[in-house]
């Protein structure tokens, strides 16, 4: 694309921080609307119970108390649906129980919303839903994946025997992995947690819900990444209002890491009930009903298995997978450990045998669905622990053992891209350039020296290495559809250009702190050539962007960013034959550079101001053009993109504690083309520090009762900034082939990449000192790395 | 996060909170509120009447009389960390003060805050214990004057009655040729002292070892003491000090340290210590 104004690959300050940093975002709780009532809702203390009976009477006498449902007045009314299906090995399609918006017969989780109390304050809401009296009769519990799947474990869902929700899977036919593995010289086995995790967004989920009874319009202000998703959710499938009849926006989104992608039942629920109260209602979670309400992300229990041949390199994969889905399916739950997680196993090796093997569980627990990198990351720790292991297992090099196992570079050009035996074409890559790069930052020869010296005098360091490959970019709807998806995941951008010349922009990716008030308007400013000041990028509002997909998957750029470029592509061809006909020229010999519409070859030409007035002010004008400048496209990508790196880990545990110091992290990361370095950088900085937090610090902890016993931030501990040293990050550009700006995407993958690195060094730390475990289960806490240490020595 | 409905009064003298302590019966004190506030947003705790003690100018300050340093209750972690007696006189509670909680804890949160609260996790008991310091109450019948040694008596409990409040804590000047410690190894969450372990030792011989977070309240370690005061410290010393610590006492277990990993960290920390003060 012309980078006319220089404005791509810039580091631009965001223009969106100035509102953030001074206090002026404006955040769905912000909203108050005349005449606003505040919900508050009961939720159950019990992971399964039966609901007995619900007594109002006393929280009905309380002061302020507007109204109060329970599950019998929302019994008609569909459960929130789920948008992704995936169908059991033999055919059948996965079981799917009503997820209600309050429940009727029993809780199924501890956090399950029983009742809502809708009253004048917050505060009279809160004192009135503790007065709500639930009889409930405690049930037996199951919480754990593996476990629940046995028979005689309690049952969630009487619909679904030994509580499957479906059994699924992917790759070559089992027989024949099998067959290569027992054909491998070496075989490392690999018995695994990926524990759960909380989103922990730093503005907890939050919603607003307005009735007009005159336009008979509902309007949902609502923290979330894709306003137009959950209109559509909620219209379509849940409450059956007609879309033109409901404004759903998202104003300014503290965060959501996936978390706030979902149609949760709070959100239908508030806009069923301000119809019936003909007033607004709010409500906003508090920070432990976020811990216990909003789905939660991971969760897989893991074997996993890969043969080598005597020289090291990968002769087959086999994983089974237990994947907890918890209490009711949310939005995309089904998707994550499946086509999210099982097409990724191919990682940036040639394994020419893969076969995996997913069981979707239902639990007493809160839901799970995607969070920051969704699949990817299980998929890379699983991948990149069995390497290391393998390594080490073989006295091999593990960077060496990755170089013989690497694909090829490709470009997707000359090249054709890679088909890998899980369904994915990967569209472009070079591995190795990534791994290379990594090794020169960390000065590996040096590392391995020092390392050794440590070891002699009884200290332990130790270094962990993950190349990881991500499928980012969601989606080609054809293919998300082919694979379960219930919607399509195109996106969409509009470019109206205003008469003076400046520009608004109508975006369906809806920005959650990712800064694409920034990016976006620096690929318009190229594109068009004009100031960055000129542009205004609009998204978050149903009644302003005609539609969208949202933010997710890290596609803004790749997909969201796209429908831009065909919009803006629409604008120029229709200014040149505005400029045309203004300079008696052919359309054909216009040329447009720099914001200016030029004859080629000549000095005549007209700006980009002049040909928007034009278009609005047609007096000379082209006999059959219409007026104005304004385009809207949508755009559906031709592939995923796969944007792959490489993380680098150096860590020191203490011995005597087991405690771990994250010495030093590298990330080499190939993001395509970049468009704000800054921002990617920041990107890969957030995803680092949340992939580090699975390895060292965060845990969702649940006990057999079904009780999450560290929900709140004294129990639940999130990586904080004197956690980590530098981050040491570069970037090697690969574009991608099939979108017109040649970007794959930076959202999730500091994410998916750092984990397994933290782990891994911590790990080779330990053999460094003659301790070969195979596993530590995260996070790694000193007391589990103390533990680990007190294995017999191997010399 | 939001707490029951609350009467608020803010007083400006020891008499006066007294009175209204005295007066209602669910009155509750608030200092920093740096542990009731968020106990009262959790609804743990509904006090009827906060009594705001945060202002009454009695309670602030720091000073040296007869050989002690006198720390009135009212005073904040920071100014405790600033203060020019605290960093002559009692190394190891500047170096304590330092590892409680966050710019903003500091900013608030007192010292008699924290004795009152008595949380097993907090950092100034074992300070207090370690240092041979003496708690000042008064209540509406007089003052009295309660051993730190004998004023924590369990889970968040002390010998402080209802009403009664913690005016100032007296601490004995440690003679010349002294050396103290405070380390800490702090749960990665909540950062409060998984074990927290407080060393004083004297010319004298004498080594007072005290320690937090590793049981339901701070105590002194008369075995470990035993084992290593009047003697040369040398390996065997330590080795003696390490078997005899938290002997027969009931260790705390939870998500970050079971109580076998959490003994294991308080004889570590004991043998830091100890090296410390060497
Ligand atoms: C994020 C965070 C991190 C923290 N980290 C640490 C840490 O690392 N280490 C640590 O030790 N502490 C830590 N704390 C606790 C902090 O030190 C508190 O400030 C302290 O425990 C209580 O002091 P306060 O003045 O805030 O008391 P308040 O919260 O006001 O009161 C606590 C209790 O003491 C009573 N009380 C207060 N003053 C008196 C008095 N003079 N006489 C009698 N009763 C009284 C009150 O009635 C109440 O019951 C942390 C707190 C927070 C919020």
């Amino acid at each position: 694309m012309s980078t006319t104004n220089g404005m791509i690959g810039k580091s631009v300050k965001r223009v969106e921080d100035k509102r953030f940093i001074t206090g002026k975002g404006r955040y769905t709780d912000d909203i108050v609307l005349p005449l606003q009532t505040y919900a508050c809702f009961v939720r159950s203390p019990y992971a399964h119970a039966k609901i007995v009976g619900v007594d109002l009477e006393v929280a009905k006498a309380m002061p302020g108390v507007v109204a109060i449902y329970t599950g019998a007045d929302v019994a008609a009314i569909n459960g929130v649906p789920c948008g992704w299906q995936v169908n059991f090995k033999n055919g059948d399609t996965m079981k799917e129980p009503k997820h209600a918006l309050l429940v009727e017969d029993k809780a199924r989780y501890v956090g399950d919303a029983v009742a809502v109390v809708i009253a004048e304050t917050r505060e009279q809401a809160k004192d009135a839903a503790q007065m709500v009296l639930v009889d409930y009769e405690e049930l037996p519990v199951t919480v754990d994946a593996a476990k629940a799947v046995k028979p005689g474990a309690p049952l969630v869902h009487d619909l679904a025997p030994n509580n499957i929700c479906f059994d699924w899977e992917l790759g070559n036919p089992k027989e024949e992995v099998d067959q290569a593995l027992a054909d491998a010289a070496h075989l490392t086995t690999l018995e695994f947690v990926n524990q759960r995790v909380v989103p922990n967004a730093i503005e907890p989920r939050s919603y607003n819900a307005a009735y007009d009874a005159v336009s008979e319009k509902y309007t949902l202000y609502t923290s979330t990444q894709n306003p137009h998703v959950i209109r559509l959710l909620m219209c379509a499938f849940v409450l059956g209002i007609p879309e033109h009849k409901v404004r759903v926006v998202g104003p300014d989104v503290g965060g959501g890491f996936g978390s706030k992608i979902f149609h949760y039942p709070e959100e239908a629920l508030l806009t069923w009930a301000t119809k019936n109260i003909n007033r607004p209602i709010k409500w906003t979670a508090e920070r432990t009903e976020s811990f216990l309400t909003d789905a939660h992300g991971r969760d897989h229990v893991t074997k996993a298995e890969m043969g080598f041949d005597t020289t090291g390199k990968i002769l087959g994969l086999r994983v089974k997978t237990y994947a907890n889905l918890g209490a009711y399916l949310s939005t995309f739950g089904p998707c994550v450990p499946t086509y999210l997680h099982g097409t990724l196993l191919q990682g940036l090796y040639t394994t020419p045998k893969i076969n995996v093997d997913v069981t979707g569980v239902f639990t007493n627990t809160t839901p799970v669905d995607a969070y920051r990198g969704a699949g990817r990351p299980e998929a890379t720790y699983l991948l990149e622990r069995l390497m290391d292991l393998a390594a080490h297992e073989m006295e091999m090099d593990p960077a060496e053992l990755r170089l013989r196992n690497f694909i090829p570079p490709f470009d997707g050009v000359e090249q054709p891209g890679f088909q890998t035996q899980v369904a994915l074409q990967y569209d472009s890559g070079n591995y190795e350039g990534v791994l290379t790069k990594g090794l020169e930052m960390l000065g590996y020869k040096e590392f391995r020296q020092k390392q050794q010296e440590a070891a002699q005098n009884g200290k332990l360091l130790g270094v962990g290495f993950s190349t990881y490959i991500e499928a980012c970019g969601i989606a080609p709807s054809a293919v998300v559809g082919s694979l379960g998806a219930r919607a399509g995941l195109f996106e969409v951008g509009q470019v109206r250009v205003q008469p003076t010349g400046k520009v608004s922009v109508f975006t369906g990716s809806h920005a959650h702190g990712q800064g694409h008030e920034t990016t976006f308007a620096q690929v318009v400013a190229s594109k068009l050539g004009i100031p960055m000041e000129d542009i205004d990028i609009v998204h978050g509002d149903t009644d302003s962007v005609a539609f969208g997909m949202g933010t997710y998957g890290s596609r803004s750029l790749a997909v969201g960013g796209s429908a831009i470029i065909r919009s803006l592509e629409k604008i120029i061809e229709k200014g040149k034959k505005i400029a045309a006909h203004r300079l008696e020229a052919n359309a054909d010999d216009m040329e447009f550079e720099h914001g200016q519409f030029t004859v080629k070859g000549t000095d005549k030409s007209v700006s980009f101001g002049d040909v928007a007035l034009t278009a609005y002010v047609p007096h000379i004008y082209p006999k059959d053009l219409e007026p104005g400048l304004d385009f809207s496209s949508f755009y559906d990508p031709a592939n995923f993109t796969y944007p792959f790196g490489c993380h680098i880990a150096v860590v020191e545990v203490e011995k005597d504690t087991g405690k771990v110091a994250l010495q030093r992290f590298i990330a080499v990361d190939d993001v395509g083309n970049i468009i704000n370095p800054m921002i990617v950088e920041g990107q890969i900085h957030g995803g680092v520090a949340q992939g580090v937090g699975q390895a060292l610090f965060e845990g969702a902890e649940y006990d057999s009762n079904g009780q999450l016993t560290n929900a709140t931030y004294m129990d639940y501990c999130m990586p904080r900034a004197d956690d980590f040293p530098l981050f040491e990050t570069a970037t090697q550009v690969t574009p991608c082939p099939h979108n017109p700006l040649g970007v794959k995407g930076a959202g999730e993958a500091g994410t998916i990449g750092s984990t397994p690195a933290v782990v891994n060094a911590v790990i080779d730390a330990l053999w460094s000192g003659g301790h070969q475990v195979k596993d530590i289960r995260m996070p790694l806490t000193s007391e589990r790395v103390w533990r680990a240490m007190q294995t017999p020595v191997n010399t | 996060m939001i707490p029951v409905a609350f009467e608020y009064k803010k007083v400006s003298s020891v008499e006066e909170a007294l009175t209204s302590l005295a007066s209602g019966g669910e009155g509750k004190l608030l200092a920093g509120g740096y542990s009731l506030i968020p106990a009262m947003k959790l609804r743990l705790n509904q006090p009827a009447l906060l009594i705001d003690i945060g202002d009454i100018p009695a309670l602030k300050g720091i000073r040296e009389e007869d050989g002690e340093i006198v720390i009135n209750a009212g005073t904040t972690h920071n100014d405790i960390l600033h203060n020019d007696l605290i960093q002559q006189h009692l190394p190891f509670f500047h170096e304590a003060a330092k590892m409680i909680g966050d710019e903003q804890v500091r900013n608030r949160g007192t010292m008699g805050g924290s004795l009152a609260h008595a949380d097993p996790a907090a950092d100034w008991p074992a300070l207090v214990l370690a240092a041979d310091a003496n708690i000042e109450l008064a209540g509406t019948s007089g003052k009295r004057t309660l051993k730190a040694t004998e004023f924590f008596t369990g889970l968040f409990s002390t010998e402080l009655q209802e009403n009664e409040i913690i005016t100032a804590i007296r601490v004995p000047i440690p003679a010349e040729g002294s050396k103290s410690v405070y380390l800490k190894f702090e749960n990665p969450a909540s950062r409060f002292a998984i074990v927290g372990c407080a060393v004083l030792r004297l010319p004298d011989g004498r080594i007072n070892i005290a320690f937090t977070g590793v049981a339901d309240f701070a105590f002194r370690d008369a075995g470990a003491e035993k084992a290593v005061s009047g003697k040369t410290m040398d390996d065997a010393a330590m080795q003696e000090a390490q078997t005899a610590a938290v002997v027969g006492v009931d260790i705390l277990s939870d998500n970050f340290a079971s109580a076998e990993y959490r003994k294991h960290l308080a004889k570590v920390y004991l043998k830091r210590a100890l090296q410390a003060v060497m």
